[in-house]
């Protein structure tokens, strides 16, 4: 741990909280956002941080998170280091926004504790909100555990504002799973944070620059809107360095590390999991029963998943023989969930590409235990003994 | 109040070279409220003819920072930003003595149909700004579908005058009511065609602290199928025929700022415009006495509210 840090260790704390936390250390110039479950404490929290004066942050009660996004988007051309919260169908609702945010070059920082959507309604934990948001231009940081939701948010704002990168960045957590269960974790001192972030400035006029006025969200014909949107593929593209040296440096004072993802026993694995968020720590437990017997697998968790990091991923799984993804979400193409398709297409450049299936698991706050990733472990190992694959998509722990 | 003169030596904070139509009433109202402050303006303007038609890049009419972001958010765009000043000017990152004032632009799409909770919510918080609604009677910018501002009767894209069905059915949403429903400490309606009236509540409006708002009835020649040289008198008839009354309500007080000494009949306004040309036929005559009717009740009843609290 390096000599600088101050780390204030065993607070116990829900994962919206330290959320809300994080927010208060940050203490944001705005927050607009509209309350749905799960994510509604972090907004009840933060609001009493603005009602007992903990923060000066102004707090704009939207009355849909339509507006929420459309505040948010707003104050940020105005100049304002801005941050807000939702779940589910409330990022639905976000959805043309989400858009206007990225497009417009924003870095607004939004957490998303992850929460089905309807139809049927359903309150609980699966990544169909996030991943439905998947190709609006956020860059997207997953969180196994309170401990690094808290983190994630801290460097989303680092990331988020760099000069040439200036996208909008969502931390997303799992819904009751992490955001209401209490764990232990570290807080960093209000002026470390303060440091690490830094102070906003506009690279741009901002809106409020009134001498230097500047038009936002202008029409863009076919012989320029193309142009704009290379630039947000190249700053996407970009991000990727500035997420790895955003952690390095957050790595000097926290002393918790952070990549692209996280390799868990993966050494000499036989056959790995591939699953995002707090499953990856149900996982973990899975991995090392198996190990305890002398079976060769392991865990792969992606933290960063826009930008995904192919590169990455293909030279995490390379001597991988079977692979299997767990998507908490699916994508309804009658081939696999969102984090499959993006794993087998890493994989297309290897001379000698892994087996690899997916399982859909967990919609809707479906348990997922150490039996089921056991179960698939088996099959993974099955799959490598026989050479072949019954079932490339399915769904597990289901009534069929 | 601004002379014409005084108003004509202010800074021109919306240039000409924009690509609005001949005859459309937004510059006019556009022009006359930027030049009812002496103070910066930052302005938000929903999706519509008056954003299309001002902010094509790399061209801009706009000499004062502007933003569009979506439809239906223009009024929740603007409280973010007027919030991120109160915020940057308490933490002393913009100058104290910078008095900005902030002014949305929209269409009654915009405004009455998809924009109506975003407006709602921003006047209930009491955002200090000024919400312009440049009623035109239909989703111009996309082909003159019908709005819940159209006129009864009015043949639009979606409201087609056809044999069975003789255009719009429905009677137009009073808007400036609901927003007096809102308790905020000013709402008006005004019109192009009087300067005075408009400059007047414009000035009034930015002077306030808190949520205000302009209803401003905006002639569409290509909607509405009228003269474009003759969308200012056109604007004036719909007012001498009390369908677009002049009032105010300041503080709760309704003022009716004009009183046409002689009610023209609806006609007058109807025959100017093609999209009501249906309703002259003999079989639709009642549409008329229907529309009239309408108007009659409203105006007594605005009468009787003049100089009373509301
Ligand atoms: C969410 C959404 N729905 C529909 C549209 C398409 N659209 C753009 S402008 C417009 C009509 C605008 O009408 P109005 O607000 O009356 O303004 P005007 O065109 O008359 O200036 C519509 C329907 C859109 N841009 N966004």
């Amino acid at each position: 741990m390096a000599a600088e840090a101050k780390i204030k260790c065993s607070v116990g704390l829900t994962g919206n909280s330290a959320v809300a936390y994080a927010m208060k250390q940050i203490n944001p110039d705005v927050v607009a956002a509209y309350p749905i479950t799960p994510s509604t404490t972090i907004v009840e929290e933060f609001s009493g941080y603005v009602a007992d004066g903990k923060v000066d942050t102004e707090f704009v009660t939207v009355e849909s998170e339509h507006s929420a996004m459309s505040a948010c988007i707003g104050a940020s051309a105005a100049g304002a280091r801005v941050m807000t919260a939702t779940s589910s169908q409330g990022l639905a609702l976000m959805w043309e926004m989400l858009y206007i945010a990225s497009g417009m070059r924003l870095p607004i920082v939004m957490t998303c504790v992850n929460r089905a959507l309807s139809a049927p309604l359903n309150i609980h934990c699966d990544h169909s909100d996030s991943m439905g948001a998947r190709d609006s231009g956020w860059i997207q940081l997953y969180s196994e555990t309170v401990q690094e939701a808290y983190d994630n948010v801290i460097q989303a704002v680092r990331i988020a504002e760099q000069e040439n990168i200036l996208l909008p960045v969502m931390v997303c957590l799992d819904g009751f799973i992490t955001s209401h269960s209490i764990e232990n974790l570290c807080l960093l001192d209000d002026d470390v944070i303060k440091k690490f972030i830094g102070e906003y400035k506009p690279s741009q006029p901002s809106l409020l620059d009134v001498d230097h006025p500047t038009t936002y969200g202008a029409v863009a014909l076919p012989d320029s809107y193309m142009e704009a949107r290379r630039q947000q593929a190249e700053a996407m593209t970009l991000s990727k360095d500035v997420i790895i040296n955003a952690a390095k440096d957050f790595e000097k004072i926290s002393g918790r590390s952070y990549g692209l993802m996280e390799k868990y026993r993966m050494d000499d694995a036989d056959a790995a999991i591939v699953i995002l968020n707090s499953a990856a720590g149900t996982t973990k437990v899975a991995v090392d029963e198996m190990r305890n017997k002398g079976l060769k697998v392991g865990l792969l968790k992606p933290r960063v998943f826009r930008p995904f990091p192919y590169i990455e991923m293909a030279e995490a799984l390379k001597n991988v023989k079977v692979i299997g993804v767990l998507d908490r979400a699916d994508s309804y193409t009658s081939f696999g969930g969102p984090l499959f398709t993006e794993i087998r297409s890493s994989l297309y450049e290897l001379d000698k590409r892994p087996k690899i299936i997916n399982r859909i698991f967990g919609l809707g706050g479906r348990d997922y235990g150490v039996k089921d990733s056991l179960a698939v472990f088996e099959e993974l190992l099955k799959i490598k003994d026989m050479g072949k694959i019954d079932k490339v998509y399915d769904y597990i722990s289901v009534r069929e | 109040m601004a002379t014409l003169k005084e108003l004509s030596e202010k800074k021109e904070l919306f240039s000409g070279g924009h690509r609005l139509c001949s005859g459309c009433g937004i510059p006019p109202i556009v022009r006359l409220v930027l030049r009812s402050t002496d103070n910066p303006i930052v302005v938000s303007t929903a999706t519509g003819c008056l954003e299309v038609g001002t902010s094509i890049y790399p061209y801009t009419s706009w000499r004062t920072p502007w933003i569009h972001s979506a439809f239906e958010n223009t009024a929740a765009t603007i409280s973010g930003i007027e919030t991120a000043y109160r915020a940057l000017k308490k933490r002393k990152r913009l100058p104290v003595d910078k008095d900005i004032k902030f002014v949305a632009f929209g269409g009654d799409g915009g405004t009455y149909d998809i924009g109506l909770q975003a407006l709602s919510g921003a006047l209930e918080r009491g955002h200090s700004f000024l919400y312009v609604c440049y009623d035109n009677g239909a989703y111009m910018n996309t082909g003159i579908q019908r709005s819940s501002s159209t006129p009864f009767g009015a043949n639009t894209t979606t409201s087609p005058a056809g044999d069975m069905i003789p255009g719009k059915q429905e009677f137009r949403k009073d808007l400036t009511k609901i927003v007096i429903a809102h308790n905020v400490p000013y709402a008006a309606q005004a019109s192009p065609h009087n300067w005075k009236d408009l400059n007047n509540k414009a000035q009034k409006a930015l002077a306030i602290n808190g949520p205000t708002f302009l209803n401003v009835i905006s002639p569409c020649p290509l909607g509405w199928y009228s003269k474009p040289e003759e969308s200012i008198e056109t604007a004036k008839i719909a007012v001498e025929t009390c369908f677009w009354p002049l009032y105010e309500v300041e503080n709760g007080i309704l003022k009716i700022n004009y009183k046409p000494k002689e009610k023209k009949p609806i006609e007058d306004w109807l025959k100017m415009q093609g999209r009501f040309k249906h309703i002259f036929k003999p079989e639709n005559k009642w549409m008329i006495e229907k529309f009239q009717e309408r108007i009659d009740k409203e105006w007594e009843r605005l009468l009787a509210l003049d100089g009373k609290q509301v």
